[in-house]
C-alpha cells in the first residue's frame, strides 16, 4: 500500500490544477468549502469561486446559468444535499437540459461517520444513474480522483462526481490514466468476478487475496465509470460466471442494480450484492460502520464463495 | 424615456399579433396555459422587440442579451414572440405541444432556437439567470440577463434563495420582471398563500424596485431603461397585470390559468383581438 488519502483531499487539488489551465472553470459550494476541499480555489482564484450559502437548490440553478453562458462550473456541497435536497434542479436545470455542469459530491456513504444517517448518502448513484444523459464516476483513490475530475472537466456535458470523506488507501500509480466508460480489471481470476467501485475496491483485492488462501481465484474489476455502463464490457468480466458486487451505497440501485440488469437481460449470471442492505445508516467510527453494515473483505469473500456455490456446473 | 407614437403603434400592433397567436396555438394544441400567457404578452413584445440585443440569425451570438422565462407554462407567449421576432417561422406555432415539434408544453433550450434556458418546473429559472449574470459579470460582458416569474412562482424558496444571491453578487446586469396577475392555479394568490407585499419583501432582499402597468409599453421600456442605468444593485419590475388579458372570457379568470379555449371560445377570443 502507498498510504491513505481521502478522495476529497484529491479533487481539492484537481481543481486547482484544473483552474490553472481552463480559465472558463469556475467553482461553487455551499457552504461547506473547508469539508469539501473547493477552499484552495477559492483562496487561488477568489474570483472564480462563488459561496452561494446554504441554498443547494440555488446553488444548482446558478451552476446551470455559468454553463449556459459557456463556464464550466464544478459544484460541490455534500453528497446527501447534492442529489437529494436539489433533485429537482439537477433534472430540470441540469441534465434535462444537458448543461456543462460537474457536480462533485462529497461526504458519500457510510464512512461519512459521526455525522450520523442524515449526512450518509446511500442513494446518491441511484439518484443519478436514473437521469438521462448524466455521467456517474465514482473513483476509488487519489490518483483516479485526480483523473476522474480531469475527464470531467473536459468531457462535454454533465457528470456526477462521487467523492469520500474518509481516507482511502492509494491503489494506483500516479501514471494510471483513466478512460470515461472504461471498467478496468485490477487483478485476473478465473473463478469470480468482483465489480467495485469507490472504496470497496481496496476492500475487494484485500477480498481477493483471502480467496487466493481457500483457492478460489477472483478477478476484480474497478468501475469506476457507473454510467455509461457498457453491457459488452460488463458480460466479457463476468465469464468466470460467478458475480459479487460491492458498494458503498444501497444495494438498491447503484452499481449492483446496474451489473444486474445487463446481465440478467445478456448474461443471466449468479449474482451477489454487497452494499448497504435497504437501511439508514447511524453515527460511529467509519471502520466500525462498515464492519457493521458489512462491507468488509471478510463480507466481500463471503459473498464470493456464496456466489462460486451457485455456478452452473 | 417616452416611446414614439409610431413606434408605440408597432409594438402595440406585435403584441396583439402574439396574442392572436396564444389563442391559435393552445385551441390547435386543445391544452397550454392562455392565461399566464395573454398576461406577459406587453412584457415579452418590450423584451423582443425594443428592449433586447439580439440577432435571430445568430441565435447564440455570443454578445446576445439573454431571456430566460422562468414561468415556463407562459412558453406559447414566448414562442409566439420569437417567432415574431424571426427566430423560427410562424407556421411552426400550430405545432405546440404536439408529438416531435421543438415547441415543448414547457421552453426547450436545445430544440428552439432562442430559448436561453429550459424551465417548467417553477423557482429555477431566476437562479439559472443569476448564473449566467455571473458570467457576465467574469467576462466584464456588455450583455444583460433578463427574467420573467410569476407571482405565484415566488412561493418557491428557490426564489429568495436566488434574491440573496442576486444582491450579493452585486448583479446589477440582472433585470427581473414579476408578472403581478395575482392568480395562480387555485385562486389568487393571497387566498393561496400570501407572498406579498413584493415591493417590501424586494428591497428587504437588497432589490432596486419599481412598479409599473404590465400592459403599458411604454412604462415597461422606461421602468427598463431606469433599471439599466442603476448599478451595483440587481433590479426588478413589478408588473400590474391582468391575468387573460385582452380576452373578455379569460380576464382575471383563475380557470382559465391551464384550460384550452374550445374552437368556438377561440373564434370569440380572435374576434376581441382583430
Ligand atoms: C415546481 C412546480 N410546482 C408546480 C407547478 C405547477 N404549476 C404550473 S403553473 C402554476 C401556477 C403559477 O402561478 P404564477 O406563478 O402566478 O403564474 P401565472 O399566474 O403568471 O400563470 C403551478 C402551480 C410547476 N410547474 N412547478
Ligand atoms: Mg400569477
Amino acid at each position: 500500500m502507498k498510504g491513505k488519502i481521502a478522495t476529497r483531499d484529491a479533487y481539492g487539488e484537481a481543481i486547482i490544477e484544473l483552474g490553472r489551465e481552463l480559465k472558463e472553470l469556475v467553482v461553487l459550494d455551499a457552504d461547506l468549502s473547508q469539508s469539501t476541499k473547493t477552499a484552495g480555489f477559492a483562496r487561488l482564484f477568489p474570483e472564480r469561486f462563488f459561496n452561494i450559502g446554504i441554498a443547494e437548490a440555488n446553488l444548482m440553478g446558478t451552476a446551470a446559468g455559468l454553463a449556459a453562458a459557456g463556464k464550466i462550473p464544478f459544484v460541490s456541497t455534500f453528497a446527501v444535499f447534492a442529489t437529494g435536497r436539489a433533485y429537482d434542479q439537477v433534472r430540470n436545470s441540469i441534465a434535462y437540459p444537458e448543461l456543462n455542469v460537474k457536480i462533485c459530491a462529497t461526504h458519500a456513504g457510510i464512512t461519512v461517520g459521526e455525522d450520523g444517517a442524515s449526512h450518509q448518502a446511500l442513494e446518491d448513484i441511484a439518484l443519478m444513474r436514473a437521469l438521462p444523459g448524466l455521467t456517474v464516476l465514482v473513483p476509488a483513490d487519489a490518483p483516479e480522483t485526480k483523473q476522474v475530475v480531469r475527464a470531467a472537466a473536459f468531457h462535454n456535458g454533465p457528470v456526477y462526481v462521487r467523492l469520500g470523506r474518509s481516507e482511502v488507501p492509494v491503489i494506483n500509480n500516479g501514471d494510471y490514466e483513466f478512460k470515461l466508460g472504461e471498467i478496468r480489471t485490477l487483478r485476473p481470476g478465473t473463478d469470480v468476478t468482483i465489480f467495485a467501485c469507490g472504496l470497496m475496491v481496496s476492500i475487494a483485492l484485500v477480498a481477493a487475496d483471502s480467496l487466493q488462501a481457500q483457492g478460489i481465484e477472483a478477478q476484480v474489476v474497478n468501475a469506476a465509470t457507473i454510467k455509461p455502463l457498457d453491457p459488452e464490457q460488463i458480460s466479457l468480466a463476468a465469464a468466470t460466471g460467478a458475480v459479487v458486487t460491492c458498494e458503498e451505497h444501497s444495494v438498491i440501485g447503484g452499481l449492483g442494480s446496474a451489473v444486474a440488469e445487463i446481465l440478467a437481460e445478456c448474461q443471466p449470471t449468479p449474482l451477489e450484492r454487497v452494499g448497504v442492505k435497504d437501511v439508514f445508516g447511524q453515527s460511529g467510527p467509519a471502520s466500525k460502520l462498515l464492519d457493521l453494515y458489512q462491507l468488509t473483505a471478510r463480507d466481500v469473500a463471503a459473498a464470493a464463495t456464496r456466489a462460486v456455490a451457485r455456478k452452473q456446473p | 424615456m417616452v416611446l414614439d407614437p409610431e413606434l408605440k403603434k408597432q409594438l402595440e400592433e406585435k403584441a396583439r399579433l402574439i396574442r392572436q397567436h396564444i389563442i391559435r396555438m393552445i385551441n390547435a394544441a386543445q391544452s397550454g396555459h392562455p392565461g399566464g400567457s395573454l398576461s406577459a404578452v406587453e412584457i415579452l413584445t418590450a423584451l423582443y422587440f425594443q428592449i433586447m440585443r439580439l440577432d435571430p440569425a445568430k441565435p447564440r451570438w455570443a454578445e446576445r442579451d439573454r431571456f430566460v422565462l422562468s414561468k415556463g407554462h407562459a412558453a406559447p407567449a414566448l414562442y409566439a414572440a420569437l417567432a415574431e421576432r424571426g427566430f423560427f417561422p410562424a407556421d411552426k406555432l400550430l405545432t405546440l405541444r404536439q408529438l416531435g415539434s421543438p415547441l415543448q408544453g414547457h421552453p426547450d433550450m436545445k430544440k428552439v432556437p432562442g430559448i436561453e434556458m429550459s424551465t417548467g418546473s417553477l423557482g429555477q429559472g431566476l437562479s439559472c439567470a443569476c448564473g449566467m449574470a455571473l458570467a457576465g459579470k467574469l467576462d466584464e460582458a456588455s450583455w444583460r440577463v433578463y427574467a420573467l416569474l410569476g407571482d405565484g412562482e415566488c412561493q418557491e424558496g428557490q426564489i429568495w434563495e436566488a434574491a440573496m444571491a442576486a444582491a450579493h453578487y452585486e448583479l446589477d446586469n440582472l433585470i427581473v420582471y414579476l408578472d403581478y396577475n395575482r392568480l395562480q392555479i387555485d385562486g389568487p394568490i393571497s387566498t393561496v398563500l400570501n407572498p406579498e407585499p413584493f415591493p417590501d419583501k424586494w428591497r428587504a432582499f437588497g432589490w432596486q424596485v419599481q412598479t409599473v402597468d404590465g400592459h403599458s409599453l411604454t412604462e415597461i421600456v422606461a421602468a427598463t431603461e431606469k433599471a439599466q442605468a442603476s448599478t451595483a444593485k440587481p433590479n426588478i419590475i413589478i408588473c400590474h397585470t391582468v391575468k387573460g388579458k385582452g380576452v373578455s372570457f379569460m380576464e382575471n379568470e383563475a380557470g382559465w390559468h391551464g384550460k384550452a379555449p374550445s374552437d368556438e371560445q377561440a373564434v370569440q377570443a380572435l374576434a376581441e383581438l382583430a
